[in-house]
Order: C-alpha cells, then sequence, then structure tokens
C-alpha cells in the first residue's frame, strides 16, 4: 500500500501476512477507539470545566467503585481477546507442517548463507517456490543475528549454538526484502539480501542451474568421509563408534543412565562436543569438532545423518538426501491457497 | 496575607555559597539540585547522540558518518538517556527534593545516605564518560552476548562498570525512600493521605531496590566472561547466550517502571491540582502503582518471542504483559474522570500533563500490539518497538519529568517562569515528540529493523519526517533552559503555594527553609482537598 508513492505498508506475500494483518487492524481499531475516547474526553472535560473564577474548585467526587470495575474488567476481557488471538496465530506460525520444505539458513557477520537440500548455496539471496510451506532452519556462525522477512511477517533470532526455526508459504511471486534484525556489530544494516519467490515451475528451472557438488547430503556424505568419521562409525555397527543407520527419531541410551532423543539439536552436540553424552556400551573416544567444522558443513552432515534414516526424515517431510527428483515435484498448491 | 510578595530571608539555597556547603551538603533539597545540574548534563550528551542518529538516517545511505560511529551513537544515546538520565530523572530530582516535605518531613531518613548516592552516580557517570571519550561503546545498550562478550572491539568494560556503580545510586535512593516513606511521616500523615506522587515513588523504590541488584550480577557475569573468557554465555563451553537476555531483562524490563512510575505519579499531581478536584478513585490510582510495580517483574520475557524461547512460555509471558496494561489504563481513566466537573485550568504544567496523558496512551496501547504474539514476530526489533518504548520513556518519562518541573519549579526556586514560552515549549515537545516517532510505527511495521545505519531507499520519506520532527522537539527542550535560567533572577515571586496546590509542600515557604518547616505540620484533612486552600493572587500577568 502506498500514499503519494510513498510505501506505508508492507507487502503480503506469504499465508500469515493475512492473519498478521488482520489482527493488526483490529488491534488498531480496538486501540483507536480508546485512545479517541480518552482524548475526546480530556479535551471535552477541559473545555466544559475550565475554570471561570480564581478560587473556584471542582465538584467533590472521589471516585466510583462501579466504574473503576467497569473499566477495569472490559479492558481485562478485550485484552484476553487479544492475547487469545495473538496465541492462536502464533501457534500456527510456530508450527511447521509435516510437508514442509527444509531450507537451512546461518547468519555470520555480515550475511545470510542459504543451502537448499537439493545442493544449492546462496548468499544474501534465496530463491523459493510460491505456494509450498518452507520451513527454514537458522543457526548462527558467531554472534546473535535474526532472520526476517517483513513480507511474510516472521522472524526468528539466529542463536550460536543451536537450531531455531521458522516457516512461512510464499503466496505471491516476487522479490522481497530479507534484513538481520537482531543487532550483530559494524555492518548489521549491511546484513540484508532479497527472497525471490518463483512460480513452482521456474523454482524447479532455477533449481536446475545451480547446484555444483551434488545435494547437501551428497555433500555432507564427502564430509563425513573426509573428517573419517566412517572409520568408527560404520554401518554394521561394529565400530568402535555406534551406527548412524536409522538412528534420527529413535531414543538412545547413554552410559550415564540417562536417554537421549535423536534430533538435530543432539546430532549438532554429538559432532562438537562428543564427549557430553556417550551411547552405552562405547567409549569416549570421538575427537571433538569444535571450531574445527563450520556451521554450514556441520549442517550438510546432519543431513547426511538423516540420509541414513530414510523412515525417520520421510517423517519430517523431505526425503533428505534422497534426491528430491525434480521431474517428479509435489503438486504445488496454488499461490495465496491456505493449507489446512 | 502580603501585599507583595517577596523571597524570604532565610531558605536553603542561602545556607552557605560555598562549593564545599553544596559537596558536603546534607540537605535533600540541595542534593537534588545537584542531580538536577547532573542528569541535565547527561541528557544534553544524550542528546547530542540522537542528533546525530537522526541527522544520519535523513538519508537512506549511511554517508554521514561510519557504521562503527553509527553504532556508538545509538549505543550511547541509549545508555545515557536510560542508566544516567532517565533512571535518576524524576526520582532523584523531584522525588528527593519534595518527598520530605511533602510527608512533613525534615530531610529523608538518611541524609548521608542521599548524599553518597550522588557521589556513587557521579562516578559511575565519569566511568561512561571517559570510556566515550576514549572511543567509546557500540554493543547496543543492551549489551547482547555473544557480541558484547566476544565480539566487539569497543570499551565494553568501562561502560558496563560504569551502569554497575551507577545502580548502587539508585539502590540507595530507593532505599532512602521506602524507608523515610514507612518512618518519617508528619503525625496525621497516614498511608491514604499520601500525595499520589509519593505513592509512585514508593513503589519505584521497590522496583529499584530489589531489581536493580540483578543487573549488578549481570553486569558481573559479563565482565568476567569478556575479560576472564569464563564461558557463562558461550554455546562453545557449555554457557547459554540467551541467559544473558533472561538476566537482563528481569532488570531492564522493571527498569522501565522505574522510568515511567514516577511520572505517573506527577502527572496524578498535576491533573488534580489544575482541575483543583481531588484524584478519582485515590486507592485505585495509588495500588494500580504498586500493580504495576509488581506485575513489572514478571513479564521480562516478552522482550524474547523470537529468542527461541518455547511456544509455551512466550504464551505465559504474553499472557502476564496484558496484565500490566490493566492498572495503566486504570489510571487513565481516572485522570480523565478527575477532570470531570472539575475547574480545569491550562497552566504550563497542566499543557504537559495534557501532554503526557496523551503520549502515554499511545505508548501504553501500542504495547498490546507488541504483548499479542501473532504481531509481535512481525515487529520485534523494527523501529514499531522503537517509536513505542519513546512513547513510553520520552513522551511518558520526560514530558512527566518536565511537567513536575515547570509545577515545583517555583517551589524549588521560589520564581516564576515566563509563562508564555514555557506553554510554547509545552507545545512543541508534544507536537515535535509525534512528528519524530509517530512515523517510526509506520515505518517499523513496514518492516525497517532497529539499528540500522543505512535503509532501503523506499523508507526514506518517513524518516526524513521523523528528523524534522526531531529538530522541533529539540528546540521545545532547548527553550525551557533558557527560561528556566533567566527566570532565576528576572522571575517573578512566586509565594509559597502559586497554584493553589493542596500538598504539604506548598504550606512551607518557597524556597523552602533548609528543615523544611519552622513547625513540623499536623496532617488532619485529606489530600487533595481545594476547599480550603485560600485563594490566592494569580501569578498570571
Amino acid at each position: 500500500m502506498t500514499i503519494f508513492g510513498i510505501p506505508i505498508f508492507p507487502d503480503q506475500a506469504s499465508t500469515f501476512a493475512k492473519d498478521v494483518d488482520t489482527l493488526y487492524f483490529f488491534i488498531l481499531t480496538v486501540c483507536s477507539f480508546f485512545a479517541l475516547t480518552v482524548a475526546i474526553l480530556v479535551v471535552y472535560f477541559g473545555l466544559r470545566y475550565r475554570r471561570k473564577r480564581e478560587g473556584q474548585t471542582g465538584a467533590r467526587i472521589e471516585g466510583s467503585l462501579p466504574l473503576e470495575l467497569m473499566w477495569s474488567v472490559i479492558p481485562t476481557v478485550i485484552a484476553m481477546v487479544m492475547f487469545g488471538w495473538g496465541a492462536s496465530v502464533f501457534y500456527h506460525l510456530r508450527r511447521p507442517p509435516d510437508d514442509a520444505m527444509h531450507i537451512y539458513a546461518v547468519g555470520k557477520q555480515w550475511m545470510w548463507k542459504f543451502q537448499h537440500l537439493e545442493g544449492q548455496r546462496e548468499i544474501n539471496e534465496l530463491h523459493i517456490p510460491a505456494g509450498r510451506p518452507i520451513k527454514v532452519t537458522v543457526s548462527s556462525e558467531d554472534v546473535l543475528h535474526s532472520l526476517y522477512f517483513p513480507s511474510f511477517r516472521t522472524k526468528i533470532d539466529a542463536i550460536p549454538g543451536r537450531y531455531t526455526e521458522l516457516w512461512f508459504e510464499a503466496s505471491k511471486p516476487g522479490t522481497y526484502h530479507i534484513f538481520c534484525a537482531e543487532y550483530c556489530g559494524t555492518n548489521h544494516a549491511g546484513m540484508i539480501g532479497s527472497v525471490t519467490v518463483l512460480e513452482p515451475q521456474a523454482y524447479q528451472a532455477w533449481l536446475q542451474g545451480g547446484g555444483e557438488g551434488g545435494t547437501m547430503a551428497e555433500r555432507g556424505a564427502r564430509l563425513f568421509e573426509q573428517h573419517a568419521c566412517n572409520s568408527c562409525h560404520l554401518d554394521s555397527g561394529q565400530g568402535r563408534g555406534p551406527s548412524l543407520k536409522n538412528i534420527v527419531g529413535t531414543t538412545v541410551e547413554l552410559t550415564d543412565g540417562n536417554t537421549a532423543v535423536v534430533d538435530d539439536a543432539y546430532l549438532r552436540e554429538s559432532i562438537l562436543t562428543s564427549q557430553a553424552k556417550i551411547v552405552k556400551g562405547f567409549q569416549p573416544l570421538m575427537p571433538t569438532f569444535q571450531g574445527l567444522i563450520s556451521e554450514e558443513n556441520l549442517l550438510a552432515l546432519i543431513e547426511h545423518v538423516k540420509s541414513m534414516s530414510p523412515q525417520a526424515s520421510t517423517a519430517s517431510g523431505q526425503p533428505a538426501g534422497a534426491t528430491p527428483s525434480p521431474n517428479a515435484p509435489k503438486p504445488p498448491a496454488r499461490p495465496g491457497e491456505k493449507k489446512q | 496575607m502580603l501585599d507583595k510578595l517577596r523571597i524570604p530571608e532565610r531558605h536553603y539555597l542561602h545556607e552557605g555559597h560555598s562549593l564545599r556547603s553544596w559537596l558536603l551538603t546534607k540537605d535533600h533539597k540541595r542534593i537534588a539540585i545537584m542531580y538536577l545540574m547532573s542528569i541535565s548534563v547527561m541528557f544534553f550528551i544524550g542528546g547530542l547522540f540522537a542528533v546525530g542518529i537522526r541527522f544520519e538516517l535523513a538519508t537512506p545511505q549511511g554517508d554521514f558518518v561510519t557504521a562503527d560511529t553509527y553504532n556508538k551513537f545509538f549505543t550511547m544515546h541509549g545508555i545515557i538517556m536510560v542508566f544516567f538520565f532517565l533512571i535518576p530523572s524524576i526520582p532523584a530530582v523531584l522525588g528527593n527534593f519534595l518527598i520530605p516535605p511533602m510527608i512533613g518531613a525534615r530531610d529523608l531518613a538518611f541524609p548521608r545516605i542521599n548524599l553518597l548516592s550522588l557521589y556513587i552516580y557521579w562516578i559511575g557517570g565519569i566511568f561512561t564518560i571517559y570510556a566515550m571519550i576514549t572511543g567509546g561503546v557500540d554493543t547496543g545498550w543492551t549489551f547482547y552476548t555473544p557480541y558484547s562478550a566476544a565480539g566487539s572491539n569497543s570499551h565494553v568494560i568501562p561502560v558496563a562498570l560504569g551502569i554497575f556503580i551507577a545502580g548502587f545510586s539508585s539502590i540507595l535512593t530507593g532505599l532512602n525512600f521506602i524507608v523515610t516513606i514507612h518512618r518519617m511521616r508528619a503525625p496525621g500523615m497516614t498511608w491514604f493521605r499520601l500525595p499520589l506522587f509519593v505513592w509512585a515513588h514508593y513503589a519505584t523504590s521497590l522496583v529499584q531496590v530489589l531489581g536493580t541488584p540483578v543487573i549488578a550480577i549481570t553486569i558481573v557475569m559479563l565482565f568476567v566472561e569478556r575479560a576472564f573468557g569464563f564461558g557463562i554465555f558461550d554455546p562453545a563451553r557449555g554457557g547459554d547466550p540467551v541467559l544473558f537476555q533472561h538476566l537482563f531483562w528481569f532488570y531492564s524490563h522493571p527498569a522501565v517502571y522505574i522510568m515511567i512510575l514516577p511520572a505517573l505519579g506527577v502527572t496524578s499531581e498535576l491533573v488534580s491540582t489544575f482541575s483543583k478536584k481531588t484524584i478519582f478513585g485515590y486507592s485505585f490510582v495509588a495500588f494500580s502503582s504498586l500493580a504495576i510495580a509488581i506485575f513489572g517483574f514478571i513479564v521480562w520475557a516478552h522482550h524474547m518471542f523470537v529468542a527461541g524461547i518455547s511456544t509455551y512460555s512466550a504464551m505465559v509471558f504474553s499472557f502476564l504483559s496484558f496484565s500490566v496494561a490493566i492498572p495503566s489504563a486504570v489510571k487513565v481513566f481516572n485522570w480523565t474522570a478527575t477532570l470531570y466537573k472539575g475547574a480545569v485550568s491550562f497552566e504550563t504544567p497542566m499543557l504537559y500533563a495534557y501532554g503526557f496523558i496523551g503520549l502515554f496512551a499511545i505508548g501504553g496501547l501500542t504495547g498490546l500490539f507488541l504483548a499479542t504474539l501473532g504481531l509481535d514476530i512481525h515487529v520485534h526489533d523494527t523501529y514499531f518497538v522503537v517509536a513505542h518504548f519513546h512513547y513510553i520513556m520520552v513522551g511518558g518519562a520526560i514530558m512527566g519529568y518536565l511537567g513536575g518541573l515547570h509545577f515545583w519549579w517555583p517551589k524549588i526556586t521560589g520564581r516564576m517562569y515566563n509563562n508564555f514560552f514555557s506553554k510554547v515549549s509545552a507545545i512543541m515537545v508534544f507536537v515535535g515528540f509525534n512528528i519524530t516517532f509517530f512515523p517510526q510505527f509506520v515505518v517499523g511495521y513496514l518492516g525497517m529493523p532497529r539499528r540500522y545505519h543505512s535503509y532501503p531507499d523506499e523508507m526514506q520519506v518517513l524518516n526524513v519526517m521523523s528528523s524534522a520532527g526531531a529538530t522541533v522537539l529539540g528546540l521545545g527542550y532547548v527553550l525551557p533552559v533558557i527560561y528556566f535560567l533567566l527566570s532565576l533572577r528576572r522571575g517573578r515571586v512566586a509565594g509559597p503555594n502559586p497554584w493553589g496546590a493542596s500538598g504539604l509542600e506548598w504550606q512551607t515557604q518557597s524556597p523552602p527553609l533548609t528543615e523544611n518547616f519552622v513547625e513540623i505540620p499536623i496532617v488532619t484533612g485529606e489530600p487533595y482537598e481545594y476547599d480550603h486552600v485560600p485563594a490566592k493572587e494569580s501569578h498570571l500577568v
């Protein structure tokens, strides 16, 4: 929306955008009503009861319990409506659908690096198809960042040492801003980029275009060999480290008697600080890789491990590792069409 | 009474003119004056940084200063304004000066500790100014780790220590007020006869005493992290960078109430005095201050909705955040109702009170947008937030401070300032403020992140509006400095009670005696009774 050519309202380019904006206009209406009511009353009372002569005093009115209750209870009820509505939008924003397409993002002073499972890697640019839910797993190489898509009305902080995620479904092809919303040092304002939403066919064509070095999982597989992971983690289970086949999503028993669910965070920890959790029946022999492996490569490695658990990864949507063949794309939802 | 008002022969300002008589004073009023001068200097420095920020943002390219310099500008602006101006502003100046006479006491409970708090404030300020001169700091006033611990090359430690030290000044002031309000009230001054200004300061003091130690601990943790590499906030060594945010906001959210609660108290005084009517719903207004102070402690994680906290804890904190809105709304409604059938006059302080109500209402209501989870995700860390908290902290707290200063200036100095220019200034501040900060809501919803040295071209018009408004606002702030200073020599003598106000502080001479009262008054009436206040010759020309 523009006035005299000046944009005053961001593009609505995701399925959320409408939900968030509707909520925004609801609150804006309610708040404008209250602000105007107070403003009108204050000005009206001020003029109507203006002091006419020196020494005049106001009426003796000390208060009114019914009024106090009224203007405590009514705002409380309205606030609860806002809370409930906001919470439900938020809940939706925080729950990626199971069939979401997966993209990885790493924030680094001062750029955004994106990796597609198919192998394409981009810096400060992101290409995605319209009409398909997309889940972005975010991490940081150094300090805090925040991956922000204003036209999709969503953001999430990139936190070193952790994975966070957001999801959206772009509804309108076009090019939109990507910002870093969490202050990250000198060139924070330069940590911006653009997301290009393509029609699904155009996206498939774009996918064909790039991606040297195979898919993310294939790159992970090469790293798996380079770092000699494969010398201990044998598929047979006879190696010095546990077999990684079909472990994603399972619960493993640890030497200290606890258990752990094998997910991204667990895999990450096991690679970087390998001594933290030792699977029962194994010796703490694995070297730590903290500082020796970049966030991006770490994600590729994890992707490779996931590809060794085809069942688990199917559940999480994208058949990780198995090339999501561009020739047989899922029937894409039409832009703007709402899922669920 | 008097045919012609004269400044009394004996008063606190005449009690010695040497520097020594000031630096070693135990008089709460003189300490307040020294605080006033100190925070005015800090406000001026903080304001200069704001000028730099608005100058840079007049164009989309980062062309006025380098990115590093810009980052230092907004960091130093925030640190100085928050820790060295807003937090001490109303409590240390107006609270310090007025709480004893308002409750019928001769001084605070611990006059020496009061002086100590000023010295501690100065030491903290010196650390910060030292760091500023030697290069400044660029972490943002929030000092988020890991950037502040490992990333930044700037003077994080001296500035953090400056804040650490100044925090003790705040704790001591709060402690002093609590004890004073409990123990030093004049005979007959029951809790429910206290002026609402005092209630607000009581609530503020609780926050100062309970909250400030947490920021002190947090700063110590940041210090050992940065200086010795403890790894508390370093994920590579099992630490958690987000832990810092929890600790930081556990203080810094309640700190917002340290800034705004006293301004709410001032507004209650102004609205009642200038409508010559008792405050509507006294006990609701009084207890709403306490409610805000208490709820303020349990909402901190609403600063972290996108920082990877769990969905359910985000919901809990969103819910609690709405709870703060209710007592704030109750206050606004009660002020409105106070005007009803009042005898309203629009003296300069009342103009500020009106401005305050308007800006505080907008600031408070936009807080609802941010407490709403689904919306906050979009506007978090954008200019929407910047606009919101400036509406509260500048529109609210500084309007309240200036309103209070204009209201009590004749009490503090015994003289009136220029009536016309003070009204011009009040209107300029209100108009300039809105032109500056309202466009920031729009540009924030458009997606402009905060702390950006450069920004996309299409956002320029709104930013230029902000910068233009800031010019008006800045002039509105400079004007009072001129007419206040001029009033010291030329101002008309105000007399003890130029506004016909009801508080005890108006029953003593202006400027007050060092001991405030010749005889400690005995309170027999309720607060805000104007029927008994003798009609005075108007000070108005």
